[in-house]
């Protein structure tokens, strides 16, 4: 059983060592907030050379306008999905010329110039009028570069923590007192996830009043997938330390488990086109359902239902890392 | 007088290596017991199977006639030889920490008061000097009101008034009638504070009794010394007569008559000085080489 003021009082302490950590506090806030700054900047031009039509069925469609020459016609079998697209300024027009209706987003520059364009061929179409924020590449690559940042924080904030505390002594020191390594393992989890949270809360808010990033979503969703993901994070965090007592190999082993997740999970780019095998094992890292939850519900306003595949195989990481950790951890004081 | 903790037949081994082999001792309420024996001796080792800390390969260890278990750790204060303490938290907050680890504890003041620890209380423990973390380490030993304090090498690394500041303390925990286990290669340390050494060598028990039983067991004689180039060659071929690092160690059960010789002989006694055997030559005496080695 936890005695909870022993739980309370290492979990106290942790969180004092992190925060007045300076250093480190500062560069746990400062590191996501360059990358956002730093990829918003380079990203801030248009940079396609087309504008972006779409299409629903475009297969049996037919019309003088698919002649245009400099626009792109992308196809759509789902109106919902598609005005969505539009909604976020990912296509300029939508146009069901089976129904003679067209959308225009109201908001977009583009969607206002081909709607001209468009007009001369088909003026007796019905126009349907909507509108919405822009989805900038900003707003797609916040879930990972937070997600990023919570990965770092969970793995090294937790597994090279407890390998320092059993080098130089410290979990022997506290194994001679009659806190349970159940206590004290919990406490370490649960104060990381508090910073983590924390953090990445202040990130999230602060970025957003410069940034105003996109948000379909419900925020109790984001913060319950960014919960999941972190703790996945932190349990894998333990297991890589629950064993060993140097820090070189402890370093080796989280860049290990850190690299992957930060190439292959889909932080900086969609895996969408990536081969099976690399989608196969992004599968198999948390740090991909972290993400992908998070920016359906940020981009696509999806529910936890709507994500119930990444937040049940968060679940079972959790179970399994949090078991193995559990099992394998040792305090360590036998030479 | 009462038992308080009965060693019997202990022996560790790490592979190939017997750290402790087959040792047997009681402690005695309310005694200063010295664990003593030259790096590598097998002190730590078994100090540290005695606090449950690691098992034994055999033997067992019995607190107040029961053998050791999880619930010691509520009775016990230990101060280990190598301990970092966390970071970034003051004194006084480390002493919250390990006061919400125990049932009973006693007050801080008592601890601030009894160890020094008034004047660094509010200090990040990343800044104390070494004699100021070995006090925090002696309150936190001390925290849990334990019958029993196990001090390994608590001095070690400290200067020679940090080390005698110490020895006050661990005279006032006496004072208080708890029985402190000492594990220290500073002989001069042992034959201070301990009512009670036993020298390990090699995972053994090689000698076991009071400093001066020990000593008036081992030795009759007393040491003189005198500057080499006053005594003359023919002297030093004596057997009990020795050269080393321009002195002339003379060991005699009868100090009169040697200088009385020194004397007939008109040697000069500028510089002489006599000294008793110690427990470093005990040690000596008993292994053949020395404690520091």
């Amino acid at each position: 059983m936890i005695n909870f003021s022993r739980f309370f009082a290492v979990f106290k302490a942790r969180n004092i060592e992190f925060f007045r950590d300076r250093s480190s506090l500062g560069w746990n806030l400062l590191f996501p907030i360059l990358m956002l700054v730093g990829l918003s900047f380079v990203f801030s031009g248009d940079g396609r050379p087309v504008y972006k039509v779409g299409v629903l069925n475009l297969a049996q469609s037919q019309s003088s306008f698919l002649e245009t020459k400099f626009i792109s016609f992308i196809d759509y079998q789902d109106t919902a999905i598609a005005k969505v697209k539009l909604e976020q300024h990912s296509i300029d027009l939508l146009v069901n010329f089976n129904a003679q209706q067209y959308w225009v987003n109201q908001g977009a520059p583009n969607s206002y110039l081909v709607e001209k364009i468009f007009l001369n061929d088909h003026k007796n179409y019905l126009r349907i009028e909507t509108q919405g924020k822009q989805i900038r590449y900003v707003d797609w690559v916040l879930p990972g570069i937070l997600g990023m940042n919570m990965m770092f924080s969970c793995l090294f904030g937790v597994g090279y923590v407890i390998v320092r505390y059993r080098k130089n002594a410290v979990l022997k020191r506290l194994k001679a007192t009659p806190l349970s390594a159940l206590e004290f393992v919990s406490a370490q989890l649960f104060s990381r996830l508090f910073i983590v949270m924390f953090l990445s809360s202040v990130v999230y808010i602060g970025c957003n009043l410069i940034f105003d990033f996109y948000m379909l979503g419900s925020y109790f969703d984001l913060f319950v997938i960014a919960i999941l993901g972190a703790f996945s994070l932190i349990t894998l965090g333990l297991l890589v330390a629950s064993r060993s007592k140097s820090e070189e190999l402890i370093g080796g082993l989280l860049n290990l488990s850190s690299w992957p997740m930060m190439l292959l999970s889909g932080v900086w780019f969609s895996l969408e086109g990536a081969p099976n095998a690399v989608k196969v094992f992004a599968d198999f890292l948390p740090l991909t359902h972290l993400v992908a939850g998070a920016r359906k519900i940020i981009t696509e306003g999806a529910t936890l239902a709507d994500i119930s595949y990444h937040v049940t195989i968060l679940m079972i990481m959790i179970a399994v890392f949090l078991t193995l950790g559990a099992y394998l951890f040792s305090w360590n004081t036998e030479r | 007088m009462q038992e308080v903790i009965r060693v019997e037949n202990l022996t560790k081994s790490y592979k190939d290596i017997v750290a402790v082999d087959n040792i047997n001792f009681s402690i005695q309420k309310g005694h200063c017991f010295g664990l003593l024996g030259p790096n590598g001796a097998g002190k730590t080792t078994a100090i540290e199977i005695m606090e449950g800390i690691i098992k034994a390969t055999k033997g067992q260890v019995f607190y107040y006639g029961k053998p050791i278990d999880g619930s010691m750790s509520q009775k016990i204060g230990i101060q280990f030889q190598h301990t970092a303490l966390q970071d970034f938290l003051t004194v006084k907050e480390t002493l919250n920490l390990f006061t919400s680890f125990y049932q009973h504890t006693v007050p801080h003041h008592e601890l601030i008061e009894l160890c020094d620890l008034s004047e660094f209380l509010n200090r990040d423990n990343r800044l104390l000097s070494g004699g100021q973390r070995q006090r925090l380490l002696l309150a936190l030993a001390l925290i849990n009101d334990p019958d029993i304090v196990f001090l390994d090498e608590p001095t070690t690394g400290l200067d020679p008034q940090a080390r005698r500041n110490f020895w006050q303390l661990i005279k006032n925990i006496k004072a208080r009638n708890k029985t402190v286990v000492l594990t220290t290669h500073y002989m001069d340390e042992a034959q201070q504070l301990c009512d009670d050494v036993l020298i390990m060598d090699h995972g053994q028990v090689i000698a076991r009794g009071t400093p001066r039983q020990l000593l008036n067991q081992h030795f009759d004689e007393v040491f003189i010394y005198l500057p080499a180039e006053q005594v003359p060659d023919e002297l030093c071929l004596q057997s009990n007569w020795h050269v080393h690092e321009q002195q002339v160690e003379i060991t005699t059960t009868d100090v009169e008559a040697t200088i009385a010789l020194l004397l007939a002989k008109k040697v000069s006694l500028a510089g002489l000085h006599v000294k008793s055997p110690n427990l470093d030559d005990l040690f000596l005496k008993l292994t053949g080489h020395s404690l520091r080695d």
